[in-house]
């Protein structure tokens, strides 16, 4: 259309000012008015960002505080009270990241799998057709996901860890545990010689598991006949192991506390903040997660379950056949956002002391090198590239059990 | 639950067997075996926690007292004197005596605005949208800063409590709004810089905790920035609080942009409406009105995020509670954290619950339009 003069030639009647556009006709027309508006939206970011960093360079310098990444190299200087890899007061700053990286990691995966159990039977709870235990599951709900998370925090470290019991009076817990000020202490499992088989056997069985799924599919495809593939194979992966763990001759020897004098010894402790953060990140996520369950599984029409029932389905295999499968859908996509959120929210263990990436990176290490720009967009990017990973996750997740429509 | 028709017409018929409390009884506790220990199960929850709570809050508590040491008993439960001698520090932070009747008087007028756009039966909106959207904020701002009509000039660092708390969600939640729309319509845009800035920094703020962006603000920021310009700390947690929720926000009005039909744009172009007057007349004001649920939801998930601000050093609500029990040696007592987090709990929980409420509310008139 814009091209001009190409244009006179085939069509005359149209009007003159056609042949070439002045300014004004720039101004007016929707192409040119979006390249204007694009080029200057880019040179304000690139101003933006130019006078950002010409000040950065000129406070840092004021301030004398160096910048670059060589800081990671150095000479840490401060202990960590909770570590999953090796570490001393003697190592980098970069081994110290890792540290944090990895208590995070530890405290959102644990918490992500205990959320998902309390919030399915919260979620069921507040479906079920006994009134009580609906009532007490929406008041779980309701209470939990109105309070703010770091409030739970405080009141779960402040009020209730921290006015436990020295360690000679802790609290005697099932299964040889211990609960005192200084946290939670439980026995430690030490593998010995043949542990390997049972691994092995969890593996193979796995495997085996996932054929006799497949081998189902492909048989009721063809002939109609059901085989209950899931149940074989939730019980291989289970037996399994359990048998080979006992014909190994129990391969395992527990190393129980031992309540001594004044403090106890033996086992594995966990500090209170941990068990903290993780208690409190656990009950609010799975209140959230009890509502995404319940809007799921109601969000599945009632028309399915009816025609289920007509097509002469039992209650329980038309919930696990129709109505579940079609719930999960629903359930995906706001679930992966709460196991992300959680991750996030675990970064309030900066309030409480627990050793995560921001405590220890954002935290002490940035007190120390005075190098904010750099720790803080070190800490940005790892929880950007965890949520990346994450949604990538579920959404190839999800792209697996979406609907395939014709 | 049952609405069925036909169950309906059964009933005309032939009444149930029982309809009284028995009746429910029966099918709602004890149905079936399993269904009856559930029940019991369930009373014995219910009795634990309504005893416990009475027991703590009433039958154990202590009502009077001048400081922590009338908490100290033996076997205490709740220490109210905490509360009751310290309210005032709770809710106004270390704002002048004095001066607390502007602390009250923007509380109230703010009270007012809402309540008026809020209730669906009260007339006049446009007339309380202006008020509380574009007049409010100046008014409340020299009334809480002060410096004008003789009032003294009340220094940032003394506001505290839920007074800090309700500036930071109110202004995040107000000064967020031009952020969310401005970037819900970038992620829509065609043209391919402005698409891709607003989604790289709606991506970039979700995906990061909230924390990071408060660091980003408080540490970050003053270096940002040229020589001499300073920034009051709380104007600093402001501009973070405002960041991060445009993002949110910005995604929930975007599911309201997508949920208007193209033929409403289409009869814009039929019109000859330019770009502003599109969105500005037809599309925003539709969206943003489907979108209402969704907006008091990132709502209450900021004014439960206020309470990070604790960690950059400012005193909200649960950051002066957290003080008072942890720093003030008058009022040392093993109840008085307990009691300090459930107060501040109550506080969060009333203003979460009742948004929570309204929400449900205007979901459900949208949704009855839908229904006809």
């Amino acid at each position: 259309m814009r091209e001009g003069p190409a244009m006179t030639t085939d069509a005359p009647s149209l009007p003159a000012k056609r042949k070439s556009m002045s300014l004004i006709d720039h101004i007016y027309d929707p192409r040119s008015r979006g390249i204007i508006l694009q080029v200057l939206l880019a040179v304000a970011l690139i101003w933006f960002t130019a006078e950002i960093v010409n000040n950065a360079i000129t406070n840092l310098k004021k301030q004398s505080i160096a910048s670059g990444f060589d800081f990671l190299g150095r000479t840490s200087g401060f202990d960590i009270s909770q570590s999953l890899i090796s570490y001393s007061n003697t190592m980098t700053y970069a081994r110290a990241f890792w540290v944090g990286l990895l208590n995070t990691l530890l405290v959102a995966g644990l918490g992500i799998v205990l959320a998902t159990i309390i919030g399915f039977i919260v979620g069921i709870g507040r479906l079920s057709t006994n009134w009580i235990i609906a009532k007490l599951a929406s008041v779980y709900v309701e209470v939990l996901r109105n309070i703010p998370p770091l409030l739970m925090l405080f009141a779960i470290y402040f009020a209730v860890l921290k006015s436990l019991p020295a360690p000679r009076d802790s609290i005697e817990l099932p299964f040889y545990s211990y609960l005192n000020v200084r946290g939670l202490t439980v026995p430690m499992p030490t593998w010995l010689d043949g542990i390997g088989y049972v691994v092995a056997a969890f593996f193979i069985a796995i495997v085996a598991a996932v054929l006799i799924a497949r081998w189902a599919r492909i048989r009721q495809e063809a002939t109609g006949e059901r085989f209950p593939g899931v149940l074989v194979g939730i019980g291989l992966v289970v037996l399994a192991p359990l048998l080979t763990f006992l014909l190994a001759g129990r391969p395992v020897s527990f190393e129980y506390p031992t309540p001594g004098r004044f403090n106890l010894s033996g086992g594995v402790t966990m500090l209170p903040e941990f068990v903290a953060l993780l208690t409190g990140l656990t009950l609010y996520t799975a209140a959230f997660i009890a509502e995404i369950v319940r809007s799921g599984i109601l969000g599945v029409s009632k028309g399915q379950k009816e025609a289920a029932a007509a097509l002469g389905l039992r209650p329980g295999q038309s919930m696990r056949l129709v109505v579940i499968p079609q719930a999960l859908r629903i359930i995906i996509p706001p679930l992966t956002n709460q196991y992300l959120n959680l991750t996030k929210n675990s970064s309030l263990a900066v309030a409480i002391g627990y050793p995560d990436l921001v405590s220890v990176f954002a935290g002490t290490v940035l007190n120390q090198t005075n190098q904010a720009i750099e720790v803080i967009l070190i800490t940005m990017a790892v929880y950007l590239v965890v949520s990346l990973l994450t949604s990538f996750f579920m959404n190839w997740f999800n792209s697996r059990m979406a609907l395939v429509e014709r | 639950m049952s609405t069925n028709t036909n169950v309906a017409e059964q009933e005309v018929r032939r009444p149930p067997a029982g309809a009284g409390p028995v009746a429910w009884l029966h099918k709602n506790l004890f149905s079936s075996i399993p269904n009856t220990i559930l029940t019991f199960v369930g009373l014995w929850i219910s009795y634990k926690l309504i005893a416990g709570v009475v027991d703590w809050a009433i039958i154990r508590a202590v009502f009077t007292g001048s400081d922590g040491d009338a908490c100290k008993v033996p076997d205490v439960g709740a220490c109210w004197p905490f509360i009751t001698h310290k309210f005032d520090l709770f809710i106004y932070g270390r704002y002048p005596e004095a001066e607390i009747w502007r602390a009250n008087l923007t509380f109230l007028l703010g009270a007012i605005g809402l309540a008026g756009l809020m209730i669906p039966a009260v007339p006049g909106k446009p007339a309380f949208a202006v008020f509380t959207l574009l007049v409010y904020p100046i008014i409340a701002y020299y009334l809480l800063t002060g410096g004008i009509f003789g009032m003294p000039i009340v220094a940032t660092e003394r506001w505290g409590g839920l007074l800090v708390t309700l500036v930071v969600a109110v202004v995040g939640i107000v000064a967020s709004f031009p952020i969310a729309i401005l970037l819900a319509l970038g992620r829509r845009s065609k043209l391919p810089i402005v698409r891709y800035s607003s989604i790289g920094f709606i991506e970039f703020v979700r995906g990061v905790p909230l924390i990071t962006m408060l660091f980003m603000a408080s540490v970050m920021l003053p270096l940002f920035l040229p020589e001499g310009v300073t920034f009051d700390k709380l104007l600093r947690a402001l501009i973070g609080v405002a960041l991060f929720s445009g993002a949110y926000l910005a995604e929930v009005i975007r599911g309201g942009l997508q949920a208007i039909p193209r033929g409403q744009i289409e009869a814009g172009d039929a019109l000859g409406l330019s770009y502003p007057q599109k969105m500005g007349l037809i599309v925003l004001p539709q969206a943003l009105k489907l979108v209402i649920p969704g907006i008091v939801n990132s709502f209450i998930a900021l004014f439960k995020d206020t309470s990070l601000v604790l960690i950059i050093g400012l005193f909200d609500l649960l950051g002066i509670v957290q003080q008072s029990i942890s720093s003030d040696p008058k009022w040392f007592s093993p109840s008085t954290p307990t009691t300090g987090y459930v107060f501040a709990g109550f506080i969060f929980w009333i203003f979460c619950f009742g948004m929570s409420r309204y929400s449900q509310m205007i979901e459900r008139r949208l949704s009855a339009g839908d229904k006809r």
